[in-house]
């Protein structure tokens, strides 16, 4: 439901990319990251393989998930215990080979989820921080055109301490960014920014990206900003990739129940596969009751996947995406037509949550139980139905809003 | 009235010694704040020892070691051709292990207390780990460097008993004030010792008044320019 919320507004934001070239010369040379390595903390294991183009990949995944721990691992703060990282020809970190490159040495510019600020030294002298191998004029120089580009050269001379959320973010990029790394990290780095202030953030990082083309690894675990960012999308739980891909395919056909939790199913099903049909691009799908035997089975017409006959699966259905009917409806372009009965009604806040049971045939039959589904209607929606427990109803689901998951 | 030889003599003690345990007590302060050997604990527990031990009894095995019976004893003669016991180095190398833990505790503490994100930051942009403590570990360890200084200075001024094992009473030697006023006190010279002591007293007082409160300044940490 919250897709279309998307945070770079729709008019690019005024950039001077004259101040922004000027930061650094550097010829774009298209490095890759590719990580595949082994952390363990007690229970805890951190197991991934991946690549990352240049430009921005997103690290999705609820807290605990290990985004963190990835990140730190790729810049040398924790070291693995198995595994390789390469980003293009630098390798800074092999296992087997015995090179595990300092922090210093990995040219990984990192920005931490609390900043880390230098809270004793003034803007420039943080943003500066990282040029101390140039000369003084130098270091000028370049700081003063990040600050610039940043659009916070009037805080130069303020102490880190006293400036603003937001300054603090940009500070931090900044400070970063002018040391020219050849790949980025950021932990969430704006997490605690109001939607224009982050996006304004974000369009300039995509801007100095434009002439830098480096890997961004970018970690959220808001879906706003997996779609608001994402070229490409990583998916991380309990320590291991789960899914990988367009932030539409990974985010809106997720294929794995962890992922179809985050990104909000309310119904969950086990399903078999019934029957296959490539040339219309669907398939019909067999709920599993994990109650009693259903009397009517329900089924569904999903999407196709790669999937066999009698294979199992799980199929996820947003509560907001199912239309409710107090008659059977017709001439619906929608292919799921689903009789049921209401069990309950709860307000919550300004939306009336259903409960359907489905697949129960006729009437007579009440000691056989169904499938639960829920539906999400509108206050005014109830009223003007009618809705009360017992009413029987017809649920209208839409093809593409099954979601095939793996089981 | 007052012994201006002894006072001068501890004043100098106690420089010697607090600097050299500010310039030793910081990579020993570093290493127990970030080392993470497993037998970290030992050497924590060797430098705290002073505090819960006799001076007599840490005097007593320093008088061993400094002797000629000692390894350490018989390389220093045969480097100088004397020994360090009862003598003003002597009395140095007996006070800096003594003060050890007052310094070094203070040192480790605020080093410990510094964010580890801050330290990761500097090592991501560069830093070697020599410039990420100058640059950042340091400066915001401040209020604690300055305590563990004044305590160890102050620690120094007052100490006794290991002054008495490895120091003697030699004037202009190994005489300190603590020991000048033991000294009159025996003598029944209370009027002496009285002016001594209230002297040492005062003195202690306005040195640590003035230490801490430069150090109430230290922790509105301001930027440098």
């Amino acid at each position: 439901m919250s897709e279309s919320r998307i945070l770079v507004p729709a008019q690019p934001a005024p950039h001077e990319p004259s101040a922004l070239i000027a930061v650094s010369a550097r010829k774009p040379d298209a490095s890759h990251l590719e990580a595949s390595f082994r952390k363990r903390f007690g229970d805890f294991v951190l197991d991934i393989e991946f690549q990352a183009s240049p430009g921005f990949t997103i690290l999705f995944g609820a807290s605990g998930a290990g985004k963190t721990t990835l990140l730190d691992c790729v810049a040398g703060l924790t070291q693995p215990e198995a595994g390789r990282i390469v980003a293009g020809k630098l390798c800074m970190f092999d296992q087997p080979r015995h090179i595990n490159l300092p922090v210093a040495k990995r040219r990984v510019g990192y920005v931490f989820q609390t900043l880390a600020l230098f809270p004793h030294l003034s803007v420039e002298r943080n943003v500066a921080y990282g040029l101390a191998h140039l000369p003084q004029a130098e270091r000028k120089t370049r700081s003063a055109a990040i600050l610039q580009a940043f659009r916070i050269g009037s805080l130069a001379g303020r102490s880190a301490r006293e400036i603003s959320g937001g300054e603090s973010q940009r500070v931090a990029l900044a400070r970063t960014l002018v040391t020219d790394p050849a790949l980025l990290l950021l932990d969430e780095p704006l997490a605690a920014l109001d939607v224009a202030t982050k996006a304004r953030i974000i369009d300039d990082l995509r801007e100095w990206n434009r002439s830098h083309c480096i890997p961004i690894l970018y970690v959220t675990h808001s879906r706003e900003e997996v779609f608001a960012l994402g070229e490409s999308v990583i998916v991380l739980d309990r320590g291991r990739i789960i899914a990988r891909g367009s932030p539409h395919e990974v985010m809106t056909a997720p294929l794995q129940e962890t992922v179809a939790q985050l990104a909000g199913f309310e119904n969950i099903f086990d399903a078999t596969v019934e029957a296959v049909h490539p040339e219309r691009g669907t398939m019909i799908c067999r709920i599993i009751s994990h109650k009693e035997r259903i009397s009517d089975p329900v089924l569904l017409e999903t999407p196709l996947v790669r999937a066999g006959v009698a294979s199992t699966l799980r199929v996820g259905i947003r509560a907001g995406d199912i239309l409710l009917a107090t008659s059977l409806p017709e001439g619906l372009s929608a292919r799921n037509v689903i009789p049921g009965r209401v069990r309950s009604l709860e307000q919550r806040d300004m939306i009336v949550s259903c409960r359907v049971e489905c697949g129960i045939a006729g009437s007579g039959q009440e000691l056989r139980r169904g499938v639960d589904m829920e539906v999400h209607l509108t206050l005014a929606a109830r009223d003007s139905l009618g809705l009360e427990p017992g009413r029987p109803v017809w649920l209208v689901i839409k093809t593409h809003s099954c979601h095939l998951m793996q089981r | 009235m007052i012994n201006w030889q002894t006072f001068w003599l501890t004043l100098q003690l106690a420089v010697i010694v607090s600097s050299a345990l500010f310039l030793l007590g910081l990579p020993i302060a570093y290493w127990i704040a970030f080392s993470r050997a497993r037998w970290k604990f030992m050497v924590e527990a060797i430098v705290a020892l002073p505090i819960v031990l006799p001076p007599t009894v840490l005097g007593f095995y320093v008088l061993v070691a400094l002797g000629p019976h000692s390894p350490f004893g018989r390389w220093w003669i045969s480097l100088t051709g004397h020994t360090l016991a009862f003598t003003f180095p002597g009395l140095v190398i007996g006070s800096f292990l003594y003060s050890l833990p007052f310094s070094v505790q203070p040192f480790a503490a605020s080093f410990s207390g510094v964010d580890r994100r801050l330290i990761a930051a500097s090592a991501t942009l560069g830093a070697s780990p020599l410039r990420s403590f100058f640059s950042v570990v340091l400066p915001l360890s401040v209020p604690g460097l300055v305590t563990g200084m004044a305590l160890s200075f102050a620690h120094t001024m007052g100490e006794f008993g290991v002054v008495l094992m490895v120091g003697g009473n030699i004037p202009g030697v190994t005489r300190t004030v603590s020991i000048d006023i033991y000294d009159r006190v025996q003598a029944s010279d209370y009027a002496g010792a009285n002016a001594t002591a209230l002297l040492l007293l005062v003195l202690c007082f306005v040195l640590l008044a003035i230490v801490y409160g430069a150090n109430r300044k230290a922790w509105a940490v301001k930027p440098v320019e």
